[in-house]
Order: C-alpha cells, then structure tokens, then sequence
C-alpha cells in the first residue's frame, strides 16, 4: 500500500523537477539515497507533520515512541488565529511493552481519550518507524475508531525511514486527497472561491496577503495548511482555483485535484514584489476564465498599482545603507529566488546562491538572469562557506537555522529565512519587512565590537595616559 | 508532609505536551562533553534531525549530531553496513577524537546487537584503531533523557579509561550528571581549583557548550574533557559522583580502577555546598578559601531576607529526575510546599522526594495538578500549559529556548544555590508588589516596608 503511494508520488506529473528527468531515473524515485555519517535534515514523518499540523483546531497524534514528539513539539512558528489545539503535543509514547504486544489498543485507547478530552473535528494520527516495523495497523484503528467515535480519525502513512521530509510533505497531501478533501459541503461558495496549497502561515505571513485578497474580492475557501481549519480543508474540492505555493512539496495536491475536480490550479509565489503582482494577477484571471465577475481584474490591478508605488517608496530609504552590500544566499529552495528581485531593487547585490534544491531550468534561469560569473554552489560544504565570510567575501548571509552558526561564528552578520523566523516576509509588506531587518542587523554596532581581539592579543594602539 | 500520593505510572495512553525526552537525546549530550567529538545516531534521519533542533534552541551553539540515516531497507535487513559507513565517512571528513554512537528505537526495535557490530568494525577496520569509538544502547521506547546521558557516560568509561598503578596528587574524577549545566559544571570546577585540586569532569560541557568563539570551523564537538584526560581518570584521588544517575558511571569506574567514589545527591542548597566544600577540604587537606566563606556568608544572609516570600508557598516541580530532587529539595529547604513533583521517567530518586504528590507524567498533569499554585518549575515546554491557568513559570532545565544563557545558568554552590534563591524569591516578590496597590499600609509592614523603601518597586519615586 505504502509502496503504491510511494511509486505515484515519485510519477508526479505535475512536478518540473521530475519532467526534466529521464525515464530511468524518474523510476529511481526523488528521495536521494542519504549518505550515512554525512546526512542532515529530517524524515518523511517530519515532513507530513509540517504540512498537516497547522490545521489548528485538529489533534495531532503521534503514534509512536518517545523521540518523535518528545524531542520535536512546539518547535514551529506556524500561527493560528483562533483554535491553539494544534499546538498541544500528543502521543502515544510507545513502551518496551507496547512494542511487545503490539500498540493498536493503546492507540485506540489515546484517540479515545483525546476525543472526550478534547472534542476535535478530527483526529490526524502519525505512524512512526517503530509501530510501522512492529506491524501495527494504525489504518484499521483509525477507522474503526472513526466509526466508533463518530470523528473523522485519519491516518497519515509517512514513518520516517521511508526517506525525506519533502516526500513526507507529499505523503502528507496524499492522504488529505485519500481522506479529507472533499468530505464536507461548504455553507455558501462564490465565484471567487480559491485554496491556497503549501502556505503555513509561518510568524503569520498568511495575514499579509489575506486582506488584499479580501480587497479585491476574493475568498479563500481554503487553506492547506496555514491557519487552517479541519472542515475548511474537508470543503476544499469546492474552491474555483488552486494556488500552489511551495511548489516541489505539493503539487500533487493541486494536480489531483484538477484531476478529480476539474479545479484548474498554478504555481504561485509570496514573495518578492513582482512574484507578488503575478500571483495576484493570475488568481484574477484565472478566477474570471471560470466565471467570476470581470470586475476583480480591475480591483486587482488597482491593488497591485497601489501596492507596488507603496513598496517601492518604502524601500527607497534602504537604498543608500545597501549601496555596495553583498549578500550570500544560502538556501535550498526557489522560494528565495522570487525575492531576489525586490532585494536587488533595494540596492543589494547578491553574491552567490546554493542550488542544491534547484532544477536545471532553475539554474538556467538564474544563470539568465545573473551572468555566468554568478556563483552557484551544488554541495557547498559548511567548512567552504565559514571561509568565505571569514575571508569578508559577503556582507551578509540568509539562510535557514541550521547554517545560522557558520556565519555567527565567523562574526558575521545572519538572518533567518526558514520556518524558525520570527517576522513574516510574505507580501508588499514582508518585503519591507525584510530590508528592516536586514537593515538592523547590518548597522548593528555589536558586529565592529566582536571582531576587536582580545587586550592579551592585540597591541595597545591608545597611548598611555598621561603620554 | 505524612501523606504522600504517589503516581508511578501514567494512566492515560495519550502523553499530552510530553515533559519526556528520548534517550539517545541525553546520550548525545553527554558526548558533546568530550573534546572533538561525534555524537551518531543509529536510526532514521529524523531522529537526529529532532534531538539537533531541541539542543540548537536550547544552548544556541552550533551541535555536531550525526546519522546513520537508516532507510527503510536497512531497517529489515540491518543496519551494520551503514553504521560502518557512517564511521567511516566521519572519521575521513571530521577526523574526530571519539565518536559517540547511540541506538534509537530503529535499530533497537530490530535488535542490532551492538556489541557484535562492534568486533566487526574493529575486525574489519584495523587502519581505525586508533579511533575511539563508544556504543550506547539508548532505545526511545524505555527510559528517557537521563538514562541516556547515564548510557554514554557509563559506555565512555568502560571504553576510554585505563587503570593506573600510580596515583596522581589533587587529581580528581567528577561524573558530572545531566542536571548540571555547562555554567554548574564551570562553578564546580572554580570550587574544587580554589582548594588546589585538579578536576576531570566527565563530561565537562563547560568547555564545550558554554558559547565558544573557534579560530577555525569545526565539525566535531569543540572543547570538553579530551579522551586523553579520560584515560587519565584512573590515575585520581577520588571520584565526586553528582546525581543518582551517574551511579552506574561510578560503578564501572570504580571497578575499573579501584578510585573511590563520593556520592553526592544534589549541589543544590545550604547544606547540600557544605557537605562538598567539607569534602573538597578534607580531601586537599586545606582550609575552606576566604572567598567560599564569604559567599556562604551571603547565602545565610539571602536565605534570611528571601524566606518571607517563600514560606507555604505551594509549588510544582516538574523536571528531569535528578534535577527535580535537587530543586524540590531545595524549595523544601526554603519552606515552601512542593504540591506535585512530576518526572518524565521512573527512578529511584523519586522514593526521596519530598512533595505532596509525586508522579511520573506530563506537562498535561502539571496542568491539572498546579491550578492554585503559586509557581511552576520547570522546561519551556511548560509555558503552554502555566499561561493557560495564569501561574508564573521559572524556567530550569533543558530544553529553555525561550531565554538566553540557557546554558550558563548556575544553581550549584553557595553563589549558584543564592542566584537561585534570588530568581524564584524575585517571582515571588514581584508578584506581591504587583498585587498590593501602593499608598496604603501594607498587610506585612516589615518586608514591604524594607524593600519599597529600597526603591526596587518605584514606589520610592511617588
């Protein structure tokens, strides 16, 4: 069964990174083999619970021992803006008996104690590795549990060694098509209905973009995952377009649903100015190909004017402090492309970008963009990258956290662009939210301070008092 | 306290907002104790990628933690293969001093049998000798944080340390438990160098996690007790074994070595420093230093002005084992009223606390259990839960992500027990402050008197 979902997930059709490749490899599968010993990032379990837990008023089991949750709950800065239920941590802790005799009891008996506790619409549970090896059939539980307790108890099949978080992320989308998507009717639908796949409302960036949408008119029916709510993503089939944003993740989910639905769906983007624009004119568009009012093109088009000078002059003060600053992008994904071009806009010149995550059409399009002496980096090891910012190659590097101390430890200035940040960059005002601060930490006066040596190092450039 | 309710198990199937953590967690850390050192785990992925995450949001440093990201495959048909790779690729890229491997609930649920992979590397790759190379057996689904850190500490000893015929004056060994943090660990070692002594802690985080500036990058663990200081650890006086969980450590020490061991159950509190500084004098046969005196001077002091706010104060503690007897202990010192003492495992400490309920469970039944407390003690991860029913939380332990200097907190010691009396009392006394509204009389015209006057509240300023 697994396997099956594996082999359709790897077949995507719909992902670019897997049109360019030959059949042969396609047939490889997307997961990388991992290296053993030189291996970094997290498991398919991580990735489904990603993209799944920020369906805020749902519970989120995790059928499995400790580790799993207990070393990884309340570590996202995804936000909600009612139910928190998202945020309590369960699981079913697995013991060295639970793995003797099996854990499907226990696991009925959590979803259970959850459900009475707690009274959710639904109940997401996790497989894990253990359970998975041991047998357990949390498939069954979850639905004789559905029908017992009267809840929709839905089963997410991603236990980590099946291999990477991105698969995890696709996993994950597999099972709200097998489960969710489509198991509840909207109240009321509009013309200008959309979903939105593949934002997690991370420092609440979603609320940046949500109250242009509701500007021009339209409505976002659903959202997978970001601020979500378990029945409006049941409702989702319901929607006129679909938005992909974090494309390679979950494309699947919007092909599928175009497939089953006939809902025509696009890759979009938040970031960055002109990425925003398209985003906004494309949703218009594509919503008015399928019947909505004409008007909206107009509403939008005012909007992005409106938006767009307002940027623009917002970011014109940066422009002077960024004159002649570099920046070293360090991070896998295309997301960051879209941002380039306001950051460039903003004055600073970006020096060289990782493309670990890239596809070829990536590359070339970066290549295109920036000349052939732009640096592109494969496998950039951490060691390479501490050397050049030591050696002053670039000003400034945006990565995510897990490369946040080869910069610090070279006493050079950091920002966070992953799913650990505090502020949001999503929209016209996360762009300028972005310049803030990467303007703050540019004129910080700590970075002249820390690079001082030491008094036992250095020779006494003061002249004795009284000299 | 006559009756003590006690909950030694968990009756729920669901853990809600776990206070536990895995094993391999613990083992991990007590890796990044040694000086370049790779901490490996023996599973999927995602088991290392989780414990990174929690220990790089608790010490803000940069945590070596390797895998050998075991799939699928090698799940069913063994990990020995992967493993061996795994060595291998560390060895050639960070050329490490130790490599701290620990079993996950992957591989332990397979059944790897370690010790049989460990002759066939050996066998298989003789150009290693001269690489250390520990085995934890840290399954995720028994025991937790605490016995993991005990795990790898036990498996360094019997690995790294060697007999020795001779003895080296003023050496001594220090089995330095999870519940110290590098800023405990520093705090000891400037206590036990005051009396002319020379201590190995094993581990010694104090040298490694405590925020370190390297000339050059480093993949491997930076600082810590070197495996040749290890080695030497046989060559001791007498080892200082802190925390009930390093006792197993002492064990295979001491059988190892014939080095005697002094056990101590916490640092934590008046009497607890003087039994050490005691020691400590009795074993460098020199008097206490002036600047020892000095601090228990103002602890006496501290605990004088500090226990009006303490006293019946109702309390929950929920921590890592060792740690929650220390600090309930300490707050018993102090006259106040632990109500529920809640530990993420079952040990043998837990028969020594002194708390109105003991329990092992989660942060969930702090919850329930802490609703008309005056204060909660315990992780971040209790924050939830403590703001839902409005008590204030003092952050101890790991993980503390939502503060700086997580890691050099020092609670250990006359000066540590003191900043601790301090912080909580401060709680404590800000709570008050906030709840009398100024002007009129107080109800308690002493303390308030006292310190309104001092200004500390502004009320000095009207």
């Amino acid at each position: 069964m697994l396997q099956e979902k594996l082999q359709d997930v790897f077949n995507e059709p719909g992902c670019s990174t897997n049109q360019a490749k030959s059949e042969k490899e396609r047939k490889k599968g997307c997961s990388k083999a991992l290296k053993p010993g030189a291996a970094a990032g997290g498991c398919a379990y991580d990735g489904a619970m990603i993209a799944l837990q920020p369906i805020a008023d749902a519970a989120h089991l995790v059928h499995g021992p400790i580790a799993c949750l207990g070393n990884s709950w309340d570590n996202r800065g995804t936000k909600s803006s009612g139910s928190q239920l998202y945020r309590t941590g369960f699981t079913t802790d697995m013991s060295e008996l639970d793995i003797i005799h099996g854990g499907e009891k226990k696991l009925y008996r959590a979803i259970k104690e959850i459900v009475q506790q707690y009274d959710p619409p639904a109940v997401f549970v996790y497989q894990t590795c253990v359970p998975a090896m041991i047998g357990d059939d949390i498939e069954a539980v979850c639905k004789f549990a559905a029908k017992k307790l009267g809840k929709p108890v839905i089963p997410v099949m991603a236990p980590g060694f099946v291999g990477s978080k991105n698969l995890g992320n696709k996993l994950a989308g597999e099972t709200l098509l097998d489960h969710v998507i489509g198991t509840v009717e909207p109240e009321v639908t509009t013309p200008t209905d959309i979903c939105i796949i593949g934002e997690y409302n991370l420092a609440g960036e979603l609320w940046l973009v949500k109250p242009l949408l509701d500007e021009i008119g339209i409505r976002i029916l659903s959202c997978i995952s970001g601020d979500g709510r378990y029945n409006e993503v049941a409702q989702a089939h319901r929607a006129r377009l679909t938005m992909v944003v974090c494309s390679q993740a979950l494309v699947n989910v919007g092909r599928k649903m175009q497939e089953r639905w006939g809902i025509p769906y696009f890759e979009g983007s938040f970031y960055g100015v002109s990425d925003m624009s398209d985003t906004l004119r494309t949703m218009a568009r594509m919503l008015v190909e399928r019947g909505a009012d004409k008007a909206i093109i107009d509403r939008t088009e005012g909007v992005i004017a409106r938006e767009e000078s307002r940027v623009w002059r917002r970011l014109e003060p940066y422009k002077p402090r960024f004159d002649g600053k570099r920046v070293l992008l360090f991070t896998g994904g295309v997301k960051s492309w879209s941002m380039v071009t306001a950051l460039e806009g903003a004055g600073l010149t970006i020096v060289g970008t990782s493309t670990k995550k890239s596809t070829k059409e990536d590359k070339e399009r970066i290549k295109k963009m920036k000349g052939e002496e732009f640096h592109q980096w494969d496998d950039l090891k951490p060691r390479d990258i501490y050397k050049m910012l030591r050696d002053s190659e670039a000003d400034i590097m945006m990565s995510g956290g897990r490369s946040q101390f080869i910069a610090l430890k070279a006493k050079v200035p950091w920002l966070d662009l992953n799913q650990e940040r505090h502020t949001p960059y999503a929209g016209y005002d996360g762009i300028v939210n972005l310049c803030e601060e990467i303007d703050k930490t540019l004129s910080n006066p700590i970075w002249r301070q820390v690079r001082l040596a030491a008094p036992w190092d250095s020779k006494p450039d003061v002249k004795p008092v009284g000299a | 306290m006559g009756n003590i309710q006690r909950f030694p198990h968990s009756a729920k199937a669901a853990s809600t907002n776990p206070l536990k953590m895995s094993q391999p967690l613990g083992a991990a850390l007590a890796f990044l104790g040694v000086d370049r050192c790779m901490p490996l785990f023996h599973g999927s992925q995602g088991c290392t990628a989780f414990g990174l995450v929690l220990l790089v949001r608790h010490f803000r440093e940069a945590i070596p933690l390797q895998t050998t990201a075991m799939d699928q495959v090698s799940t069913i048909l063994g990990g020995y293969e992967n493993l061996e790779q795994a060595v291998r690729t560390i060895h050639e890229r960070n050329a490490p001093a130790l490599i701290g491997v620990a079993t996950t609930g992957v591989t332990e649920t397979k059944g790897e049998d370690m010790a049989g992979q460990y002759s066939l590397f050996r066998q298989r790759n003789p150009a290693l000798s001269g690489l250390k190379l520990v085995f934890a057996n840290t399954p995720d689904f028994s025991g937790g944080f605490e016995d993991g850190f005990s795990a790898a500490v036990t498996g360094i000893v019997e690995e790294v340390v060697q007999p020795s015929e001779t003895t080296v004056k003023g050496q001594i060994n220090v089995l330095a438990g999870c519940h110290l943090s590098p800023g405990d660990v520093e705090e000891l070692r400037d206590i036990i160098e005051s009396f002319g002594l020379s201590p190995i802690f094993l581990p010694d985080l104090s040298l490694s996690m405590s925020g370190r500036q390297p000339d050059d990058f480093t993949a491997t663990s930076l600082g810590g007790v070197t495996v040749e200081q290890i080695a030497a650890m046989g060559a001791s006086e007498a080892t200082l074994v802190i925390g009930e969980h390093m006792r197993v450590a002492a064990a295979a020490l001491e059988l190892k070595t014939d080095v005697r061991s002094l056990f101590f159950d916490r640092l934590t509190g008046l009497e607890a420093s003087d039994r050490l500084v005691r020691t400590l004098s009795e074993l460098s046969g020199r008097p206490v230093p002036a600047k020892l005196r000095r601090q228990r001077e103002t602890l006496v002091d501290g605990m004088l002005d500090g226990h009006f706010f303490y006293s019946r104060k109702r309390i929950a503690v929920a921590l890592e084992p060792d740690l929650l007897y220390a600090v309930t202990s300490f707050l018993a010192d102090m006259g106040a009223e632990v109500i529920a003492a809640v530990s993420p495992t079952q040990t043998a400490v837990l028969e020594k606390l002194k708390a109105a309920t003991v329990m092992v469970g989660d942060h969930s039944d702090v919850e329930t259990l802490a609703r008309d407390a005056d204060l909660i003690v315990s992780n971040s991860h209790g924050r939830q839960g403590a703001a839902r029913i409005g008590v204030p939380l003092h952050r101890m332990g790991l993980p503390m992500f939502d503060r700086l200097g997580a890691g050099l907190k020092v609670q250990v010691g006359y000066r540590g027990t003191r900043e601790l009396l301090f912080e909580i009392g401060n709680l404590f006394l800000s709570r008050e402050m906030d709840h009398d509204s100024h002007g009129h009389a107080h109800g308690d015209g002493h303390e308030h008197g006292q310190h309104c006057g001092s200004g500390s509240c502004g009320c000095s300023a009207g």
